[in-house]
């Protein structure tokens, strides 16, 4: 009798296990790929290519079309007048062609010479045209019944136009201006600067905070729940309506908050919170703070409320004070929760963008990484800029997440 | 030093009046509008005074009603720690110091508890500071969470004029009546918010639904079958989570540019789920992990396929994880603000966030901007207060981002 040994391999149970799991995933793996890793690729792409906000309209022939003379009798002479340009100041537009059916009841005269007529079809060859190249043709005509009688007119049948253009994102020409543009100067070193002060301080900000407040309701007496709700408004609110109740508090002539520092006389003029520097700064930091304490605070308050109560007893027996028995029990505990959510919140602070744009615009020294992206690819109209910064963030993301897999594989808590 | 009773209780008797005080001048002020202003050298008089007697005097009855009674009848003279203006109506002038003479006596003898004359130990002293700071804490933190949802619930009822004239006033007339919810009434009408409020609900439910569609089967996969691959596509989940949603909106603007799905209602709903399909994913399979796989067992041995299993054992084991995922699914579609900023151009298809931008204009006064901000957040807080246990529990499944 043969040994029984037990199977090696997969087998085909787990084979068709594999299969359905990927059958599962599939779905979401095609979503995902669309809308994240293309265009993360894609940004790579555009931030080597010489890419302007107006490159995005392809160039292309506009033609219009009209029919003068005003006929108004079968026998009148009138003139189809074709009118086509090449919409792009600074591209060319290849092979221009264009063909159009002439409407029953006009017969075409004579036809220009890069025309052909076949029954009333028309077609019309140009060759390559110049940037900005205007070209009018005019075509006349002899007007019958037939044509008063339909109530047509030339435009009704759509012209078809050919003619190859080549676009900037999909051509050849490469450019590595966008990275010298962005790395030049001082104004780099200050965006890196200003987002690394936002980043940093609003992260510790509003660990401590929640930290705070996680120890205030980590007890139970009525009306707990409630405040638990009230102190989580910050964060589940839109974030552009508390910006502009922001803005509006804080508005330096007629803001709420500077009328009462002057009234309690802590200032004599109205202050400009977001617009001076170093105060906006400052102040997009503390709306941060603002905005995301709830966060911490609800992480840190499930974890409190998972420490064991026996150990507190035990120190009170022992004789520890409140203090003693935060800093040297509650802290310990506190450390894996408080040290995942700074890494989790520093990259997503990093990746913040909506909150300085609606409370600042990136003006008065408040531009961080992201406001850039967006302040070189629409302000300043420069695609190819905007996404060489986005490529910036990007290589920054990387060298966090590596950080980040290493140490949450070590954590594993969250 | 300091660790003495006789010390003790003035110290922080004076920083409570400080709070106190503070608080109530700040508190009168945004209710009336009138001149109320904190005097930190009364104040620090009044409180030292007050946890001096308590300390050494007792906490008896007669002592906190004296505290009461001096801090009435000195607020009222106007030497109470909080001073008024001149303009400042009788009624409120006694009121705000009814109200710091009562919330004072109340609260500093439970806050000097334990704290008697002569020396304390280190439980009798931490503990006093301790109550002290939770005493704080309260007031700290109700006040930043309140005050900006005040002054926008406050600032849309109001016009443009009386706005200027006097910032702090926020009382509001009550013989208005209809008038009041003007900019409301106006935003409806004139501004299309009626269309944007659907738009945004419209985008949210279905988000919500095409995400579940995507994210269920996937987080089933990825809790409960075995193929290789697995670790390092749970946790490649985790790292799409971080990518910044700007860095995706460039190349989407100019794709959606090219492709004319730029202003379309679909452009949006094709692009929400997928940014909110990776959270959904990563809480689904967190819960799934945590059912029991004997019952999945069961059915398979039953005669059930996988996706029977899933569909009649599974999911109706975990509504409650739906619930918190949809609300959280929701409330992210829902305050998105950067696509639909960036996509919509066109009036008739805003989403409600789209909607408050197009208002901050210097032309369109600010009380439509904060009614606008009442309309999109009343909403989201409503469901959120409804559901809080839901929403709690998504919050922290998710590691949630922000």
């Amino acid at each position: 009798m043969a040994d029984a040994v037990p199977p090696s391999g997969t087998g085909p149970l787990a084979k068709r296990e594999a299969r359905l799991a990927w059958g599962l995933l599939a779905p979401t793996i095609t979503a995902v790929a669309l809308v994240v890793i293309l265009p993360l690729l894609a940004i790579f792409w555009i931030s080597v290519k010489p890419v302007k906000l107006a490159d995005l309209r392809a160039p292309e022939v506009v033609l219009r079309e009209d029919l003068r003379g005003g006929p108004e009798v079968a026998g009148d002479e009138a003139t189809i007048r074709y009118r086509l340009r090449n919409s792009s100041q600074d591209q060319p537009i290849l092979a221009v062609s264009f063909s159009d059916v002439i409407p029953i009841g006009l017969v075409v005269q004579s036809v220009d010479e890069r025309c052909t007529l076949d029954g009333r079809n028309l077609t019309c060859a140009f060759g390559d045209w110049e940037p900005g190249y205007r070209e009018t043709l005019t075509f006349p005509v002899l007007v019958e019944q037939s044509y008063l009688d339909s109530g047509q007119s030339p435009q009704d049948s759509e012209a078809t136009i050919e003619g190859r253009s080549s676009n900037v994102l999909t051509n050849d020409s490469f450019t590595l201006e966008n990275f010298a543009r962005i790395f030049n100067g001082e104004e780099f070193f200050e965006v890196l600067w200003v987002t690394l002060f936002y980043t940093v301080f609003g992260t510790i900000g509003a660990l401590l905070v929640g930290l705070f407040a996680a120890l205030l309701l980590n007890k139970s007496f009525r009306g707990q729940g409630i405040l638990r709700g009230l102190y989580l408004f910050p964060y589940v609110a839109p974030v552009i309506a508390v910006a502009f109740a922001w803005l509006i508090l804080f508005d330096p002539f007629s803001g709420s908050a500077n009328a009462l520092l002057i009234q309690m006389g802590v200032t004599q003029q109205a202050i400009n919170f977001f617009g001076d520097r170093p105060l906006a700064l400052i102040m997009v930091t503390v709306f941060e703070i603002w905005r995301y304490f709830p966060l911490s605070f609800l992480f840190i308050l499930a974890r409190m409320q998972s420490i064991d109560t026996d150990m507190y007893e035990a120190a009170d027996m022992d004789g520890a004070s409140p203090f003693q028995q935060f800093w040297y029990l509650s802290v310990p505990q506190l450390l894996g929760i408080l040290s995942v959510l700074f890494l989790l919140r520093f990259i997503w602070t990093f990746n913040k963008f909506d909150d300085i744009f609606l409370l600042t615009g990136g003006n008065a020294g408040t531009r961080t990484l992201t406001v850039n992206v967006y302040e070189q690819a629409f302000a300043i109209s420069n695609i190819g800029a905007g996404a060489a910064v986005a490529v910036v963030i990007f290589g920054c993301l990387l060298v966090f997440s590596l950080f980040f897999l290493k140490f949450i594989s070590r954590e594993e808590g969250l | 030093m300091i660790r003495r009773g006789n010390v003790t209780g003035p110290v922080l008797g004076a920083l409570w009046m400080i709070v106190l005080s503070v608080t109530v001048a700040v508190a009168m002020s945004f209710a009336t509008g009138q001149a109320f202003r904190p005097s930190i050298a009364l104040s620090i008089v009044w409180g030292a005074i007050a946890g001096g007697a308590l300390v050494t005097v007792g906490r008896g009855r007669s002592v906190r009603l004296g505290i009461l009674a001096a801090l009435v009848i000195g607020g009222a003279l106007g030497f109470g720690p909080v001073l008024v203006g001149p303009e400042t109506s009788l009624a409120s002038r006694l009121f705000g110091s009814a109200m710091l003479a009562v919330s004072f006596a109340s609260s500093l003898p439970s806050i000097l508890e334990e704290v008697k004359p002569g020396i304390l130990n280190r439980h009798e002293f931490e503990g006093a500071v301790i109550r002290f700071l939770t005493g704080f804490g309260y007031i700290f933190f109700t006040a930043i969470v309140m005050i900006p949802f005040y002054v926008m619930v406050m600032t849309s009822l109001k016009n443009q004029s009386e706005l200027i004239q006097n910032p702090l006033d926020f009382s509001i007339d009550l013989s208005k009546g209809a008038e009041l919810f003007r900019s409301y009434d106006e935003l409806f009408t004139q501004f299309n918010f009626g269309t944007y409020l659907f738009n945004s609900f419209f985008i949210s439910v279905l988000t919500v639904f095409i995400t579940l569609a995507f994210a269920i089967p996937g987080a089933y996969a990825v809790a409960r079958l075995r193929f290789t691959g697995r670790a390092a596509f749970s946790r490649s989940i985790l790292l799409i989570y971080m990518v910044p949603m700007i860095v995706l909106a460039l190349p989407i603007y100019i794709a959606f540019s090219m492709t004319g799905l730029r202003n379309s209602f679909w452009g949006i709903v094709m692009i929400y789920p997928v940014t909110t399909i990776p959270v959904a994913l990563y809480m689904l399979q967190g819960y799934f992990r945590g059912l029991p796989s004997e019952v999945e067992e069961a059915g398979l041995m039953d005669g059930l396929s996988r996706l029977a299993v899933i569909w009649k054992i599974t999911l109706p084991l975990s509504l409650p994880a739906l619930a918190s995922v949809s609300l959280y699914v929701f409330m992210i579609a829902w305050n998105e603000f950067l696509l639909a900023f960036m996509l919509l151009d066109d009036p008739s298809k805003f989403t409600l966030t789209r909607g408050i931008a197009s208002l901050n204009s210097s032309e369109i006064p600010r009380q439509h901007l904060m009614a606008g901000s009442v309309v999109a957040t009343v909403p989201i807080m409503a469901l959120f207060l409804g559901l809080e246990k839901f929403m709690t529990k998504g919050l922290t499944a998710g590691s949630v981002k922000g």
